[in-house]
């Protein structure tokens, strides 16, 4: 038996509605990736995770959890998870990251700034100010909470007088670029992605040498959402790689399964592992970049350790940082 | 049986999100479909386009498993805004059935 669409996707709209964010993790650890990077508090221009980098450690542990209880009678009792969550933060206990989880996702979004400073992009962050987009209240069509976060997101950046932000992945990107201009009236934010961002600076070149065959796996929403496809490519032949392409590629990729792990664990498995058997085909010794940090749960989950999956930015990190 | 809903009707038909009418019933959108799920995404629109409200909604599994991926969208001929028009069905049953 599937897991209660409405009590799971309810927990999360409380949690949206209550704490701000679809999985409450303490703000330290949200922010604590900026350690040592001496970002500016505030500025016109700002860098923005939407804390989905931050949160996938703890998604990744919720999962699991919720793969335990899929097909089984305690699914039917998730509705009482929900009714205690109301009152105190359920969802922490079922969220208990790995150690390891959490210092990998928290060093990708180190690394992306660190590119942004060498490339000599001026920035600033608004640490524990910050929210989650509420990307995952749109896709499942809670209009009312997602409309309440978006507005949110855009009374902060206006409060703390923001006008340019820079994304760090693509769901953040689409909800702040092409979704939030659909809903608030006078939407006036500037966003790019930090890919787009560095690619464009055509003086930002690397100081290492690299050799390696990297193959591309397209996020689908960079790709078909916001038509963020040659930046990534641009960015890594400038660094030294060799791309390789999967079969299912650029606006034509194969999706990681990643989006409907938080209601069907087991299906969003099978779709992984369809796309990691495109990625092994492609790849011969060399390792994959991914852009998004649920396309990357989702592949090394699916392909165990038989495949070398990172994100892009611990590719770009070695070629143009000291 | 199912019985058709005159006020889904409505509510489908006035929508300025859900464009299934352009659809030409090709298939190409089933075809592509990563999920391999014959119901997504055509004849779920179809059902939404007659007004089929029980039918929709004992497919409630299949609306959520949609990957928002815009694979069929990125094929179809007809400019059909696929993953708008499921999010439109999941924003229903939001409403309507879970009460978020």
């Amino acid at each position: 038996m599937p897991l209660p669409i409405g009590d799971v996707i309810g927990l999360m709209v409380d949690n949206l509605k209550k704490r701000k964010t679809v999985f409450p993790i303490p703000r330290k650890r949200a922010i604590e990736w900026a350690n040592g990077l001496n970002i500016p508090e505030g500025g016109k221009t700002v860098i923005y995770t939407g804390s989905m980098y931050q949160l996938l450690p703890y998604m990744i542990a919720a999962v699991k959890n919720m793969e335990l209880i899929e097909d089984s009678f305690l699914g039917k009792f998730v509705f009482m998870g929900r009714f205690f969550n109301r009152m105190f933060n359920v969802s922490a206990f079922v969220s208990m990251p790995k150690k390891a989880d959490v210092k990998r996702y928290k060093q990708i979004v180190y690394n992306i700034a660190k590119l942004l400073k060498k490339a000599g992009v001026e920035f600033g962050y608004l640490y524990k100010k910050e929210l989650y987009s509420g990307t995952l209240a749109y896709d499942l069509g809670v209009d009312d909470a997602f409309s309440l976060q978006a507005k949110r997101v855009y009374e902060l950046l206006k409060e703390n007088g923001v006008s340019t932000v820079i994304t760090v992945d693509p769901h953040t990107t689409n909800m702040m670029r092409s979704v939030y201009p659909t809903i608030i009236d006078g939407y006036d934010i500037e966003v790019k992605s930090y890919l787009e961002v560095l690619a464009a600076i055509d003086d930002f070149q690397p100081i290492h040498s690299v050799e390696k065959e990297i193959t591309v796996h397209d996020s689908c929403v960079y790709a078909r959402y916001e038509s963020v496809i040659d930046e990534p490519r641009q960015l890594l032949k400038r660094a030294g790689y060799t791309i390789k392409e999967p079969k299912d590629n650029k606006a034509l990729t194969h999706c990681c399964g990643g989006p409907i792990e938080s209601i069907f664990p087991k299906m969003s498995h099978t779709i992984g592992k369809n796309r990691v058997q495109q990625l092994k085909d492609a790849t011969n010794g060399g390792a994959v970049a991914t852009m998004c940090p649920i396309c990357m749960a989702s592949l090394k989950k699916a392909s165990g350790d038989g495949l070398e999956i990172e994100d892009i930015s611990s590719f770009l990190v070695k070629a143009f940082c000291d | 049986m199912t019985k058709v809903n005159p006020d889904f009707i409505k509510k489908v038909a006035t929508s300025e999100e859900f464009n299934a009418t352009a659809c030409i019933n090709c298939g190409v959108c089933t075809a592509v479909c990563p999920m391999d799920v014959e119901l997504l995404p055509r004849k779920l629109f179809r059902y939404a386009l007659l007004g089929l409200e029980g039918k929709v909604l004992e497919n409630t599994n299949v609306i959520y498993q949609c990957l928002l991926c815009k694979m069929c969208e990125e094929n179809c001929t007809a400019d059909v805004h696929i993953a708008e028009n499921v999010r439109f069905l999941r924003s229903y049953i939001s409403k309507e059935v879970f009460k978020l």
